[in-house]
């Protein structure tokens, strides 16, 4: 359908079970201030039953494009462009009739905090049975029997008296619970998890975290789990996506990401980051600066302004020239492997014992 | 809830015993002898006593006060016969039980607020939707745009205008005037549509404009995007979910907008010379006609305070957490 | 050791301070819940802070960590007498400013500064942030050499600011940047403690290391004693000497680094730890134990009797109803290590050969997931 006339946007395998595959996406918002590149040439799949773990700050269009994923952006500020296949059906051109009987049915989503994502005004239980009836065509009884059973299921204690519970009236890790049943109501073969354990408490986030593994156990569900936080992904996740500023920077098994990253993002990430085993004795290496405006995001590569290897690489290329990320596992950065595999033993490694 | 509704009327009472207090001893701060007033020039000192006497104007203020009061729950006697309760006392002026005028007028008052309500609840509510809902387009633009020049009108000046293209050059329409609502209905409709619409268009700008932003405020919310990813239909979702959020909003402006709707059913009245409570208050005043005052600020305040135990109640039923709490 | 005691001191793990700065004794704040018809009356409290012991040492950095309504901002904001407490003692330098007056405070004020978790809310937007920055001192009528633009200077310097960017606002500044603007203020009376309310929770992670080695910096080169309230077990572990659990408005654990993380015996310790993802940087499974607990922290209007924690915790018996444990070294406990637990678990967080597992949801999942793998 669309010709990669660009260069500098990235091809990546479609294997044979990727699930959902996106391929050169960009977002862009028109703001007050300008044009916001949420996302810039973005191409990722996603395996059937597998996790994807997509890891960034905020402001690198990991949100963002799982929104778009589900078409819930703002379509009059918003443009989109690229594919983003779902079965080989591209979610893009998708018409908004047809998407509807997609969300929540084949692909569903959880939200970072469950009292904002939950409506105020309804029943928990009326809630979860909503998507159900509309997708299933159950009918009211049908679909609350269905609640209760997902309320069970996902360790809501009596569950058929909860059930006519407003969301307020659930703690917190409750109601995060009530949203995974609400989102697994209708089996869907793709969850999106958007910050899903942020809001909530580390023994909370645990008991979620544990309990959307096992559900995804019995659901046969993919999931895109999207966090800032590099030890859930590393709990979570089959494969990793970094991104920094609408791009991905690194992709890769996320075994093979943590324990031999490629990309100095993702080296300053990893060092930056304080870790229960880790050595107390020597302060931790932050990343300078900030993150940068997707207003106007830096020319070349986007982590140049911020990097502190770019005089390794000859010439002024960090600046001018944006490097791809190639297929498979690989890393977007003009540094040779040679040069990556020296620094990481060097510099990096030694920093997170 | 039983509870509440207890807490909530029993601090009407008081309220009401306050303002009523309050209007009572303001008027007697006026150095006015109210017998000497409807005894009219050339009174002999005999006549004045009896007057004043008849009036009980010859008592200390507090206990007048307080037969005023006794007397809303009680009844009282005049000269004139038995005041049942809730007696507001007798006109100074007429000499007709204050009761019996406020309860004389206030059918035309009622349908002028009813009526307007509805109208601009109807009207501005419904095109803050519609310009929410095209957000953006042509049909936002030129609703939001009339709202904005509409709401800088005053129903002084709307009135006449209106009254001016529709009864004095075309005559498509009659002279506002007051016709039973139980004899005949169609006639008590055409008689008022005026005033309402008059009356209405000053606030269904304003409700056109906040029900437009709450409802795009209320599109933004977490929980409405929560709706979009289950798959729910773009229609329901802007009915069920960022409707019933920005209830809330609307109800509590309402709440505060029920004393603006009743100043400006008066003057309404005023404006197409109907004659309504907001007539006898204002006609009262001029006169000093004590226990008229009295009574139309207790009464309007009765019903200012019954509606906002309603919004109240309305509240509860939008929000659960309301509800519970 | 104790000839060191004019100079910051640096100490080791071992903790156990020199001389104590300030000295908690029976913390409480009960926020009272006003209800009832027809007239309003007390009807309950919020015990968000119950019967606290802490203390820290000079140019000490305790740490204080907990979930969501364990008490430990509420216990920061009674130090610095932000708020009221409802008992108990709080002596600064040998001082008791418990319910110490505004004049009475005024000189203990500019030794006791606060940052603030929210760099966005903590700042006056209508302030330069020169005048931000300034106006401690002019509250405090302090006059440093040289003058008070002069000091904000170095100070905008010492935080890794451009001094130049004195008459800038604070929404000309990212996140991390208000950061250091809130820890220059907090440093313009060079005070001898700083309560830091969970300071870097609101930044992204590569941010969060510029601000925690700000802080560390400040620590050490100034002896300044910090008390650091986070719920971030791992950021807390970097910059503290000693850590205080709290769980409900008590402290349940409390030690050096070491005890807390490598060998703590209260169980919610435990299962904090537990809960804590790290990043897992090889295939092998890490040797950690596995707790997982069920629900969320109950309510703080009316805790658990007894033990607070034994509602969720897989040890409970009848007497941790009925008893509350003491916060008391018990045996195995190196010095200062105190622990409030009648069961306590055993010093370590290896893997165990059972893993702790009291979610309902979680075992029945996991239990069909064995039937199905065997």
């Amino acid at each position: 359908m669309t010709t990669l006339t660009k260069t500098e946007g990235e091809k990546a395998p479609t294997g044979p079970d990727s699930f959902l595959s996106v391929r050169d996406l960009r977002v862009r918002f028109s703001t007050e201030d300008g044009i916001v590149k949420a996302v810039d040439g973005l191409s990722f799949d996603v395996e059937r039953g597998k996790t994807l773990g997509i890891v960034g700050e905020s402001g690198s269009g990991k949100s963002v494009t799982n929104l778009t994923v589900l078409g819930l952006h703002n379509p009059k500020t918003t443009t989109v462009e690229g594919e983003i296949l779902l079965e080989g059906q591209d979610l893009v051109t998708t018409p908004e009739k047809e998407l509807e009987k997609l969300r929540g049915n084949k692909v569903a989503m959880i939200f970072q905090d469950p009292l904002t994502a939950l409506s105020p005004y309804y029943t928990v239980g009326r809630q979860i049975a909503e998507p159900y009836m509309k997708h299933t065509g159950a009918s009211k009884k049908e679909a609350r029997d269905r609640a209760i059973e997902m309320l069970t299921k996902v360790g809501i204690p009596q569950p058929k008296t909860r059930v006519d519970d407003y969301p307020h009236q659930f703690s917190g890790g409750m109601r995060q619970r009530a949203m995974i049943a609400m989102a697994l109501v209708c089996d869907p073969d793709l969850l999106i998890a958007d910050e899903p354990t942020t809001a909530l408490d580390v023994t909370v986030q645990a008991q979620i975290l544990d309990l959307l593994k096992d559900l995804q156990q019995e659901f046969g569900s993919a999931i895109i789990f999207i966090t800032h936080d590099l030890g859930v992904i590393s709990d979570m996740a089959d494969d990793l996506l970094v991104m920094y500023s609408g791009r991905a920077v690194e992709r890769g098994g996320v075994r093979e990401v943590l324990r031999e990253p490629r990309h100095p993002y993702t080296w300053g990430l990893l060092s930056s980051m304080p870790r229960l085993g880790g050595s107390t004795s020597q302060p931790l290496m932050p990343i300078p600066g900030s993150p940068p405006s997707l207003l106007n995001p830096p020319s070349g590569c986007p982590f140049h302004p911020r990097c502190t290897f770019k005089d390794q690489v000859s010439g002024d290329r960090c600046s001018t020239e944006r490097p791809p990320l190639g297929e498979g596992r690989a890393a977007a950065c003009h540094l040779t492997a040679e040069q990556k595999q020296t620094i990481f033993i060097d510099k990096i490694q030694p920093r997170l014992r | 809830m039983l509870q509440f509704l207890i807490r909530r009327l029993t601090g009407a009472v008081v309220i009401m015993f306050l303002i009523g207090a309050f209007t009572f001893f303001l008027f007697y701060t006026v150095p006015q002898d109210f017998a000497a007033l409807s005894c009219g020039k050339n009174c002999s000192p005999e006549n004045l006593a009896v007057i004043r006497e008849n009036l009980g104007l010859d008592k200390p203020i507090t206990t007048q006060f307080w037969e005023f009061m006794s007397g809303i729950v009680a009844g009282r006697d005049f000269p004139q016969g038995h005041c049942s309760a809730p007696c507001l006392g007798v006109s100074f002026e007429s000499g007709e039980f204050v009761w019996d005028s406020i309860i004389d007028r206030f059918p035309l008052t009622l349908s002028l607020t009813v009526g307007g309500l509805v109208i601009f609840l109807i009207l501005g509510l419904g095109s803050g939707l519609l310009a929410a809902w095209k957000r953006g387009t042509v049909v936002d633009k030129i609703v939001s745009g009339t709202s904005i020049v509409l709401s800088s009108f005053q129903i002084y000046l709307l009135g006449p205008i209106v009254l001016g293209l529709l009864v004095y050059s075309t005559g498509i329409m009659e002279f506002p005037k007051e016709h039973s609502f139980t004899e005949e209905p169609g006639a008590w409709f055409l008689g008022l549509l005026i005033p309402w619409v008059v009356m209405a268009t000053i606030f269904t700008a304003q409700y056109t404009r906040m029900s437009r932003s709450t409802m795009i405020e209320q599109l933004q919310e977490e929980h409405v995007r929560t709706a979009r990813a289950k798959g729910m239909r773009q229609r329901y979702v802007f009915f069920r979910y960022a409707w019933r959020g920005s209830l809330i909003p609307i109800v509590t402006i309402l709440g505060m907008d029920l004393s603006a709707l009743l100043s400006g059913a008066v003057v309404t009245e005023f404006t197409f010379d109907l004659a309504g409570i907001g007539r006898l208050a204002v006609d009262s005043s001029l006169t000093k006609d004590l226990p008229v005052t009295m009574g139309v600020m207790l009464f309007g305040a009765f019903f200012i305070l019954l509606l906002n135990i309603l919004v109240d109640l309305a509240y509860a039923y939008i929000d659960p957490r309301v509800r519970l709490s | 050791m104790s000839d060191n005691l004019t100079l910051p001191a640096q100490q080791g793990s071992t903790g156990a301070s020199t001389e104590a700065l300030l000295k908690v004794e029976g913390l409480t704040k009960h926020f009272p819940i006003y209800g009832g018809f027809p007239i309003k009356r007390k009807v309950g409290a919020v015990q968000a802070v119950d019967n606290v012991d802490l203390t820290v040492g000079v140019g000490e950095s305790v740490g204080l960590v907990g979930e969501s309504g364990c008490g430990k901002s509420t216990t920061g904001r009674l130090i610095t007498r932000l708020l009221e407490p409802t008992g108990g003692k709080i002596e600064y330098a040998g001082q008791d400013i418990t319910h110490a007056k505004r004049k009475q405070l005024a000189p203990v004020r500019s030794e006791i500064q606060m940052i603030f978790q929210d760099p966005y809310s903590s700042l006056n937007p209508r302030q330069t942030v020169g005048t931000i920055i300034k106006s401690p001192m002019e509250v405090n009528g302090i006059n440093p050499a040289g003058g008070r633009e002069k000091r904000v200077r170095e100070l905008l310097e010492l935080v890794g600011l451009n001094p130049e960017h004195y008459n800038r606002f604070p929404h000309e500044f990212s996140g991390g940047q208000r950061q250091r603007i809130g820890v220059a203020r907090a440093l313009a009376l060079n005070p001898k403690l700083i309560v830091a309310d969970e300071p870097v929770s609101a930044l992204d992670v590569s941010i969060q290391a510029q601000v925690v080695n700000l802080l560390q910096k400040v620590q050490e080169e100034m002896g300044i004693a910090f008390l650091f309230i986070a719920h971030d077990l791992a950021v807390v572990r970097h910059f503290s000497q000693r850590v205080a659990v709290m769980y409900l408005g008590k402290v349940v654990e409390v030690g050096d680094r070491d005890s807390i993380y490598n060998r703590p015996r209260h169980p919610y310790t435990h299962a904090l730890l537990s809960a804590v993802p790290e990043v897992a940087m090889d295939d092998e499974p890490q040797d950690r134990e596995r707790i997982r607990l069920y629900g969320d922290v109950p309510s703080p209007i009316s805790p658990p009797s007894g033990c607070r924690f034994r509602t969720r915790c897989w040890k409970a018996q009848d007497k941790c109803a009925t008893e509350e444990p003491p916060l008391v070294q018990i045996g195995g406990n190196t010095e200062g290590h105190l622990t409030a637990c009648h069961f306590p678990e055993e010093p370590t967080v290896g893997a165990r050969s059972e893993a702790v597992v009291m979610d309902p949801a979680l075992k029945a999942l996991e239990k069909d997931g064995d039937v199905s793998k065997g």
